[in-house]
């Protein structure tokens, strides 16, 4: 005979357990408009929040408390947004963030016009004062759905929980799909605190959206007609290829037609380093031999790029010799900066898909020895020294032990730039740097997210000791959540990029540009990270070495000399063909 | 040179500060712009004027088909359309200006919708030409107060199949 307690066990195993955050989702029990969200939240699939809690969101909190949704508490909104574009940009798929109102949803305005230039597909949740009190300046408000209008793909208040399961539903289709980007939705906290019912997660359909069909076979026909008869094509690309999913139908076209590949900051990966066909990153800090490709091409296949002037320099320069191919599933990018021949708003998977079908043969023979020159004339370089570290050393260090498959995440300045030209990127999504706004701050958090969603991935910050002292707090986040993140700070004392520019064009002037730090071998220690130190190349590949067998987060102090500069540099206002390639006292 | 932007969008709240915001942070200038009630329930149309050579034009049509909100818009700079904006005019008179004044109005259509001791207001409707003309005309007199609504734009019958065919689209 069974007891009591025997038939209860039984009875509960007998539920079905949810397999996936979407049957979790539509078992959830519904109450509140902040359940209901939830709910919503794991039927689109979502597994972790990057968050901080606040009186706006304490209902959204009190729903998760129950919800089987992770949440990694960050120290500072900041962080959180930050995390979750790392998460976004390693995986795919989009990041989510829940804030507070005011403050909390303001501290994500950096982070969301950074997603929002780099096209980083992001759902990210605020809490807003209750219906009534909005439009009164009520404590902690802000009005966050205006101040973010011009650097979200698009924003919702909710002012009806009937409205939220469509708005759900849209903000992860308009999140992820043609050009991804950050989608923000306000929720009222009497909304969130309010009465609710179980709702499925309807068809997204957000009136008024509309994503290119089908590219044209006549178009398609005269792009393959314009690059078969190309004597020295260039493919110019970009992030787009990456969001798109497009790395293995380039990587094909570019193989079968024999046409050089040069991608900008956002695209490397796309195509591997190394590869005969690679001529590596163009523009402001290219290779020398990219920005000379560009500058000669008489065919240019740009593909998802957005022709931005730190790629382009001087517009009348830029690739003057060419017919311009431009493919992007954004239509406002065509003709946006440098007028082009062929246009096509398309999806460039569509568009590569249709050319590998029959693709174009050029004879670029003599183009990739042309190219071969340039790279033989001038190779990337720097005078390696034994007795003291050079910033680029430590890039190759760090590629050689990481066997260059590491996730390199990066801030921005100086060590963004040695780290884009001195890694070797090979797979797509493996690199995640700040492009388009150059946000300092962005690479520890954005290391995190990446290792969150990578649990068991190498995932290697780049930084400055400048850009890591805008983010350090979130140390505290990586250590309480077990993250590996391996922090490589490139320490020169000075904001380099800032201090390199008044080098050359502010007569030496070094206006606070020198940057004081704290001792990070202890930071790392007070935190309860693994802090090391290196100052030569011996000491800093014993450094690597230990850091990467460390099973726990770390900070590698890199102490590197001062007045080291990034070459090739095309200064503002110059050609891409007009590279500083070592800088002389004038 | 001078734009002409007809504007399908979603009627809810934020949509004009979506656009206006647009055309500010683009650099683009906004002379007028009018919204009201379009056919259908739930949508405005917008009218908006503004200026710009083809290649500015062309990419204020891009950016303004990014926004979720906007359905579809129409360079009609170059199209047939009709173009109306209506003014109201308040003018100084007196015993000696008023018949005077009326004499002006007699061929331009208008209405005198106010009548007082030393003003009147005419309430004029046509294309910009002819409200410009009117008031050329009536600053001597002393003109006080001007409201214009700025130009509102529809497509003539021949040019609207294309229109139809959006709307067709998004099943309506």
């Amino acid at each position: 005979m069974q007891s009591q307690a025997q038939i209860a066990v039984d009875s509960v195993l007998e539920i079905p357990l949810p397999t996936s955050p979407r049957a979790a989702g539509v078992s959830l029990p519904v109450n509140t408009g902040a359940d209901l969200l939830c709910s919503l939240l794991l039927q689109s699939d979502v597994e972790v929040i990057f968050g901080y809690p606040g009186g706006a969101v304490l209902p959204i909190y009190d729903a998760l408390f129950h919800a089987p949704l992770r949440h990694i508490l960050t120290r500072h909104e900041q962080g959180a947004i930050h995390a979750a574009q790392g998460y976004a940009r390693v995986t795919g798929r989009p990041g989510i963030v829940l804030a507070t109102s005011g403050p909390g949803a303001t501290n994500l305005v950096t982070g969301l016009a950074d997603a929002f230039m780099d096209s980083t597909p992001l759902v990210v949740i605020t809490g807003q004062v209750a219906r009534h009190l909005i439009g009164s300046d009520a404590f902690q408000e802000a009005d966050i759905v205006g101040i973010t209008m011009p650097i979200t793909k698009h924003n919702y208040q909710i002012r009806d929980i009937a409205e939220l399961p469509q708005v759900v539903a849209d903000a992860f289709y308009l999140a992820s799909s043609g050009r991804p980007g950050p989608v923000l939705i306000d929720m009222p906290k009497d909304v969130s605190s309010g009465p609710a019912a179980p709702a499925r997660l309807p068809q997204p359909g957000p009136r008024g959206y509309r994503l290119p069909g089908v590219p044209d076979p006549l178009a398609i026909a005269r792009i393959r007609a314009v690059i078969a008869a190309a004597q020295r094509p260039l493919l110019y690309i970009g992030g787009g290829i990456i969001s798109a999913g497009a790395t293995e139908l380039l990587r094909e076209f570019a193989r079968r037609c024999r046409i050089p590949v040069t991608a900008t900051l956002m695209g490397l990966g796309a195509y591997p380093d190394g590869d005969e066909l690679f001529v590596g990153m163009l523009g402001m800090h290219g290779k020398y031999a990219a920005n000379h490709a560009i500058t000669d091409c008489d065919v240019l296949i740009a593909l998802g790029v957005r022709f931005d002037d730190r790629v382009t320099g001087k517009l009348e320069r830029f690739s003057p010799h060419s017919v311009k191919i431009h493919v992007d599933v954004d239509g406002a990018e065509i003709n946006k900066n440098v007028a082009v021949h062929y246009p096509l708003i398309a999806d460039v998977r569509d568009v590569l898909a249709a050319l590998n079908a029959d693709p174009p043969q050029p004879d670029t023979e003599q183009w990739l020895a042309r190219i071969a020159g340039f790279e033989a004339e001038w190779p990337l370089q720097f005078k390696a020294e034994t007795d003291f570290l050079k910033p680029q050393a430590v890039i190759e260090l760090l590629a050689k032990a990481t066997s260059g498959t590491a996730v390199v995440t990066t801030d921005v300045g100086q060590h963004q730039m040695w780290a884009a030209l001195f890694y070797p990127y090979s797979r797509p999504r493996q690199w995640v740097t700040s492009g388009g706004l150059g946000t300092m701050g962005f690479g520890f958090p954005a290391a995190m997210g990446a290792q969150v969603a990578l649990p068991d991935a190498t995932v290697l910050c780049v930084t400055g000791d400048g850009s890591l002292q805008m983010n350090i707090q979130e140390l505290q986040t990586v250590v309480e959540n077990g993250l590996p993140v391996k922090v490589a700070i490139i320490n020169n004392g000075f904001l380099g990029m800032v201090r390199q520019w008044q080098q050359f064009f502010h007569g030496k002037r070094y206006a606070q540009s020198k940057i004081g730090s704290p001792d990070f071998v202890r930071v790392a220690e007070a935190f309860g990270a693994l802090g090391l130190r290196a100052t030569t190349p011996d000491e800093a590949a014993a450094v690597i070495e230990q850091a990467l067998a460390y099973p726990g987060p770390v900070f590698m102090d890199f102490v590197v000399r001062e007045e080291e500069n990034v070459f090739p540099m095309v200064p503002a206002g110059k050609g891409n063909d007009e590279m500083t390639l070592e800088w002389e006292e004038v | 040179m001078e734009r002409t932007l007809s504007a399908l969008v979603n009627d809810r709240p934020g949509v004009l500060a979506r656009i206006a915001g647009l055309f500010s942070r683009r650099g683009y200038n906004i002379a007028s712009i009018t919204v009201g009630v379009a056919e259908h329930p739930g949508f405005s149309r917008m009218t908006i004027v503004s200026a710009g050579d083809d290649a500015t034009a062309s990419q204020m049509v891009a950016q303004l088909l990014k926004l979720v909100d906007v359905i579809d818009v129409e360079d009609i700079t170059r199209e047939p359309v009709v173009r109306r904006e209506l003014a109201l005019i308040k003018v100084q008179t007196d015993k000696v200006t008023r018949p005077e004044i009326s004499h002006i109005l007699e061929p331009f259509r208008v209405s005198i919708v106010d009548v007082g001791h030393t003003s009147i207001t005419v309430e004029v409707t046509g294309d910009t030409e002819k409200v410009d003309a009117l008031l050329t005309l009536l600053e001597p007199y002393g003109v006080l107060q001007i409201a214009r609504t700025g130009v509102t734009a529809l497509l003539r019958a021949a040019a609207t199949e294309k229109e139809r065919g959006v709307m067709a689209a998004e099943g309506l």
